[in-house]
């Protein structure tokens, strides 16, 4: 290739990368303003908005809502997701393409829809504003996305290994246990992985059927900023934006060792 | 070590028959295997062995007819429970273990613990020389070493009985020929009985004790491979085993004397069969000789025909002449024959006992793939 087609190409790698990253970025300053306002750029330095989300029960709070939903979720739906995956794999039956496509529905079925639907049997059963309203609703969200990611890593785990493992004793339990299972481990982590993300940022549903008592953080973020503009906002955004980025750069890394065997 | 006869497991199949809705896979298939013996199931592909191999092992049911291994029936036992070895064509070894944890695998599930362990799962490896190898895993091996590894994961647990699924069809010829030797040292040593599957006739030969030919899920002969290469029982155990020639005819018999009427000439047999029968005649090419046209003396029986490939294989020469009816005859001729071109018109030497008289069988057709 020629020189300045190269330097072009370059250039606009580097605007597509910019543009994919700058609205993540622009948050950092914001955070250490000392005025209590979202201007950009900032007009002096503070840590007061790190003190606030920590110190502020209302924020606290919110984090450990947040995350006590998040966890269980992502708990409950990897393994309800891991074993819709393995049946819908091991199934012989043209049924399996209408289940698996069943299963996936709550992906594509437009959230406010789902989430006015839930808000109404909540009602009813007197979920709302609960951590069991929270982690059912979560989990039939997340699901889907378990169900992808261990479909994936079974798509490309040789069957005949269980065979194998079959004619050395294993029962198709243990061998499930020892052959299935550890290879088709990276799938069920990255599905666990998307199930913690889609509770801990879903705001939708939550929105719905949040109460005093029980609030996540994005709905608290939503109120925060609709009420004021605070500049705690931007703090907790540049926390949620440094620990994905270190869960991510966990994962390649422990990614990129095992491809390396 | 244990005698041999006393290690090795007998299998009996009785009129085993596998349908799959209404595909014939097995159709009335008997088989006995003595304990220690080397058995080939031999055939092209689609034949029936590998589903014979499948039933054995537990991985496919029967539809009907009995199997006893060992004496035992073990019809309705499911795999893990048969305590038989099987060495697959795609190694199947376990990409998240190393080497020694793959051959420990069936020990672990036996509940055998270190040191004994450890020290049958060093004397595997040294049985297929891959006692260096045990920190390793597969990714890091060559598909020769793989296959040695799945071997030795196979006899670690002293199993009666090995199956082995075209073990060295995904290696190439030298590996091949070298890891065919090593099998058979291994089946000496271990005295266990194998049963072999390959589409290979050669390696049949060289490996089995006795070979049972499959074709269209049936079993047309089982012998040793002498027995089959002399004495084939069916057209198709005659053109799958070794080299043939087949030429078709129609007979008349006068009184105690046979002729059979080929491409116009008149070929005297052994045999005596019913006037107007249409057999087939197979000749090995070893028992065919070539002379220059006319040269040829009359005691023996001759066909006309024009050398129409003539290759050179060191050890002598092969020929491929087409005769009067264009079937073709293949002729192997030792160093000091006379050597012949392409194009040469050539009579067709054969002695009428050489002759094997065959019925016909349209079923005999296959393809190699």
């Amino acid at each position: 290739m020629k020189q300045p087609g190269r330097i072009l190409l370059g250039l606009f790698c580097l605007l597509v990368a910019v543009w994919l990253v700058a609205p993540t970025i622009v948050v950092v300053p914001m955070s250490f303003n000392d005025k209590k306002s979202l201007a950009f750029p900032p007009s002096g330095f503070s840590w007061q908005w790190y003190q606030n989300f920590f110190t502020n029960p209302e924020w606290s709070a919110s984090l450990v809502g947040s995350l006590k939903v998040a966890v269980v979720t992502a708990v409950f739906a990897t393994v309800i997701g891991t074993l819709a995956a393995f049946g819908l794999d091991r199934m012989k039956s043209r049924v399996s393409g209408v289940l698996r496509a069943l299963l996936i529905t709550p992906m594509v079925v437009p959230g406010v829809v789902l989430a006015v639907g839930i808000y109404a049997v909540y009602l009813d059963t007197q979920l709302v504003g609960t951590m069991t309203g929270f982690v059912l609703a979560h989990t039939m969200l997340a699901v889907p996305f378990v169900i992808i990611a261990v479909s994936a890593s079974l798509e490309v785990f040789d069957k005949r290994l269980e065979t194998a493992a079959a004619s050395l004793g294993a029962t198709r339990l243990t061998a499930f246990r020892t052959v299935t299972l550890p290879l088709i481990a990276p799938g069920i982590l990255s599905g666990l992985l998307f199930a913690f993300v889609t509770s801990f940022d879903e705001i939708i549903v939550a929105l719905f059927i949040t109460s005093p008592y029980l609030k996540t953080l994005p709905v608290q973020i939503f109120s925060s900023i609709t009420r004021d503009a605070d500049p705690t906002v931007a703090a907790v955004g540049t926390l949620l934006f440094i620990a994905t980025s270190l869960v991510i750069g966990a994962g390649l890394l422990i990614g990129s060792r095992q491809g390396k065997r | 070590m244990a005698s041999p006869s006393t290690r090795g497991a007998a299998i009996d199949l009785r009129s085993v028959a596998k349908h799959y809705g209404s595909f014939v896979a097995l159709d009335n298939v008997s088989l006995h295997i003595e304990p220690g013996e080397f058995m080939t199931l031999l055939g092209p592909s689609g034949s029936g062995k590998t589903t014979t191999l499948n039933v054995i092992a537990g991985f496919t049911e029967v539809s009907s007819g009995s199997l006893d291994v060992g004496g035992k029936s073990v019809i309705g036992v499911p795999a893990h429970k048969r305590n038989i070895g099987v060495v697959f064509q795609h190694y199947a070894l376990f990409p998240h273990m190393t080497v020694s944890r793959n051959v420990a695998y069936p020990l672990t599930l036996r509940g055998i613990a270190n040191p004994d362990r450890e020290a049958r799962v060093r004397k595997a490896l040294d049985m297929v020389k891959m006692e260096d190898f045990g920190h390793r895993f597969p990714s890091e091996l060559s598909g020769g070493q793989q296959q040695r590894v799945a071997l030795a994961r196979a006899i670690v647990f002293d199993p009666p009985l090995l199956l082995m699924d075209e073990p060295l069809g995904a290696l190439d010829k030298k590996l091949r020929e070298w890891l065919q030797l090593e099998i058979k040292r291994i089946h000496r040593e271990l005295g266990t009985t194998f049963v072999y599957v390959t589409h290979d006739q050669e390696e049949a030969l060289v490996l089995s004790d006795r070979i049972a030919v499959f074709n269209q899920g049936r079993i047309e002969q089982i012998g040793t491979g002498r027995q089959l290469y002399d004495e084939p029982e069916t057209l198709f155990v005659g053109k799958f085993v070794g080299d043939s020639t087949i030429l078709r005819g129609a007979a008349s018999t006068s009184g105690d004397e046979t002729a059979i009427d080929i491409a116009g000439r008149k070929v005297a047999t052994a045999k005596r069969l019913p006037d107007g029968a249409k057999p087939v005649m197979l000749l090995r090419p070893e028992k065919l000789s070539l002379a220059r046209r006319g040269k040829a003396g009359q005691d023996r029986n001759t066909l006309p025909g024009r050398v129409g490939e003539a290759i050179y294989l060191g050890s002598g020469s092969k020929y491929e002449v087409v005769l009067a009816d264009a079937s073709k005859a293949i002729v192997r001729s030792t160093l000091d024959a006379e050597t012949f071109a392409i194009g040469d018109e050539v009579d067709l030497i054969f002695a009428g006992s050489d002759v094997k008289l065959l019925a016909d069988d349209e079923k005999a057709d296959f393809t190699l793939t």
